[in-house]
């Protein structure tokens, strides 16, 4: 899936990285929790999140997160902004839920992560 | 070994707004030395978490980062209050968070058995009332 289309299923409104749609994803996780996003998340994936503070990006920047997309209408200040212009990641926002987000890009084909990040298999 | 780069990077107990930002430096400076992606996931990740320790749990300290031809080495150092109990402290979901860290969407147990999973070696010594010190390396591929 690219992240085109991503905003097409979620009839998203692109806040920065319009340029970018062509880009793949290949997974996808909604949370609110950046410890459980630091702990399960892979590069190329969509961070779907109704929580909106600095730490979003700085999270999806440490681990290559692509695209993040904020539920149910919320917007990022200018500040949380130009940090993912300054980082190179696109962001969206969409009037669905966190919950009804997953479920669409799910049924659509794109999985969750299923695998910890880790350097070492459990 | 030689170390081929080291720098220290401050960072200020309670500092929420800018707790992070040595982090991205750190991974900045190894993406320009040539470090590969899936490495510099790694150290990113352990970096962010260990960061965000020393701003949430600490009296303050610093991160210390050495660069060698065959690894890369963080180290967290503090001045307290220090852990009474690491066994516990490693287990996830045990967390001592305050509300802050909780609202910003932190402080649910992982971040020291996360640091431990991405590290290739992870070493934790702590004494109450001195200091807790983390050491890290990951390996570097050819």
């Amino acid at each position: 899936m690219t992240i085109g289309e991503v905003k097409e299923i979620l009839e998203a409104n692109i806040l920065i990285g319009g340029e970018r749609m062509d880009e793949p994803v290949e997974t996808a996780c909604g949370s609110d929790l950046m410890s459980d996003v630091l702990a399960f998340v892979k590069d190329k994936t969509v961070l779907i999140t109704g929580l909106i503070n600095p730490h979003v990006v700085r999270t999806s920047e440490m681990l290559d997160i692509t695209c993040i997309v904020f539920s149910r209408g919320k917007l990022p200040s200018v500040e949380i902004l130009e940090e993912a212009e300054d980082c190179g990641i696109t962001v969206m926002s969409t009037k669905m839920t966190t919950y009804t987000a997953c479920g669409e890009l799910y049924i659509h084909g794109l999985p969750g992560t299923k695998k910890r990040a880790g350097a070492k298999e459990e | 070994m030689a170390v081929l780069m080291e720098k220290t990077f401050p960072v200020r107990a309670g500092a929420y707004e800018t707790a992070g930002e040595a982090s991205t430096t750190i991974k900045r400076t190894l993406k320009q030395l040539g470090v590969s992606a899936d490495v510099l996931r790694h150290v990113s990740v352990a970096c962010y978490e260990v960061e965000l320790n020393l701003v949430i749990h600490s009296d303050g300290g610093e991160l210390i980062l050495q660069v060698e031809p065959e690894k890369v080495t963080l180290i967290s150092r503090d001045q307290g209050p220090g852990i009474p109990d690491i066994g516990k402290a490693m287990t996830e979901g045990f967390s001592t968070a305050n509300e802050e860290a909780r609202t910003l969407g932190f402080g649910a147990g992982m971040g020291l058995p996360n640091m431990k999973r991405n590290a290739t070696e992870f070493d934790i010594q702590s004494e109450v009332g001195v200091g807790t010190t983390i050491t890290m390396s990951f390996a570097l591929k050819a």
